[in-house]
């Protein structure tokens, strides 16, 4: 089970990688890197490296609260401080459970610290939502306006809008549809809908992946080419 | 209203993008390499194909890239 599956709530799609992820060779691990293994390993010294472990990660985690904390002005203190303290707790169970998966491609603090920042940001982004209704559905498909565009731009631009909302009706499937809409257009965090639709981050984002490109094989088809518009700013 | 820049923007997140990128599990892997990668000032991206194409996409993953680059940057100054 992967820090993205245990950030989410129950594992029902298999993950299926977009592309193959490049693998590095095995690195010689930094002085301080060994030196966390091995007392992270040892009887010994476990328990106290465990300690500072812990204290890693809550910074961590406290670091990400704070950040976020602007966004969140309906969280007091307390909560924000339980949220950092849950994520460090649960972080430490992942990088306990997946001791053996580092790799040394970075430095051993490097790696965990990932983990308290994933467990924060998704509690954060979850409790941001608490209570709200994930919406579905286009909130305002009739919305998209090029008013503001040239006129020869604004016609190409229509046609392009209205090929690509019939599209979204038209060649995504009902499942794609709903992870597209509520992802991409009405701005759904990724971790609330998984939780939401008892699934999981990756096999989201897969489906969000294959009707993005269902969407543009289907302007390619029609001829309306976006990236060069796309690129400009 | 969606208008203008927004209407770009929109149509970007609708459409994501145009390169291969990796999924988020594979992205999640690789984060820590790519970011201290991208802090020594080597390319990351050469090292890590397809990650900045997802952090494009996905939004959650972008946040959490952004988090370890600014927490990393931060502890090697301390």
């Amino acid at each position: 089970m992967s820090a993205l599956d245990t950030a989410t709530v129950g594992i029902v799609e298999p993950v299926v990688p977009l592309i193959a992820p490049t693998k590095p060779q095995r690195s010689a691990l930094d002085a301080e890197s060994q030196e966390w293994l091995r007392s992270l390993r040892l009887e010994d010294t476990r328990e106290e490296a465990i300690a500072r472990l812990h204290a890693l990660l809550l910074r961590a985690a406290r670091f990400e609260v704070a950040r976020r904390r602007p966004a969140l002005p309906h969280l007091r203190g307390n909560d924000l401080d339980d949220i950092a303290t849950e994520a460090a707790d649960d972080a430490l169970m992942s990088v306990l459970r997946r001791l053996d998966d580092f790799r040394g491609a970075s430095r051993f603090t490097t790696w965990v610290y990932k983990f308290a920042l994933l467990e924060a940001s998704s509690k954060l982004r979850k409790r941001a939502w608490q209570g709200r209704e994930v919406p579905l559905e286009p909130e305002g498909w009739g919305t998209f306006s090029s008013t503001s565009l040239e006129p020869d731009a604004e016609l190409e631009q229509s046609e392009l809008l209205i090929t690509l909302q019939n599209a979204i009706a038209e060649v995504l499937t009902p499942h794609q549809r709903s992870v597209l809409v509520a992802l991409a257009l009405n701005g759904v965090p990724i971790d609330v809908l998984a939780e939401r639709l008892n699934t999981n981050r990756g096999a989201l984002y897969k489906t969000l992946h294959d009707a993005r490109r269902k969407l543009r094989k289907h302007l390619d088809e029609r001829g309306l080419a976006l990236d060069n518009w796309l690129e400009e700013r | 209203m969606i208008e203008g820049p927004h209407l770009k923007q929109a149509v970007r997140r609708l459409l994501g993008p145009a390169e291969p990128e990796v999924g988020c599990d594979a992205c999640f892997e690789e984060l820590d390499r790519y970011v201290e990668l991208e802090l020594a000032g080597e390319d990351a991206d050469a090292a890590v194909p397809g990650l900045r194409a997802h952090l494009d996409g996905c939004p959650a993953c972008r946040e959490e890239h952004d988090s370890l680059h600014a927490f990393v940057a931060g502890d090697q100054q301390r």
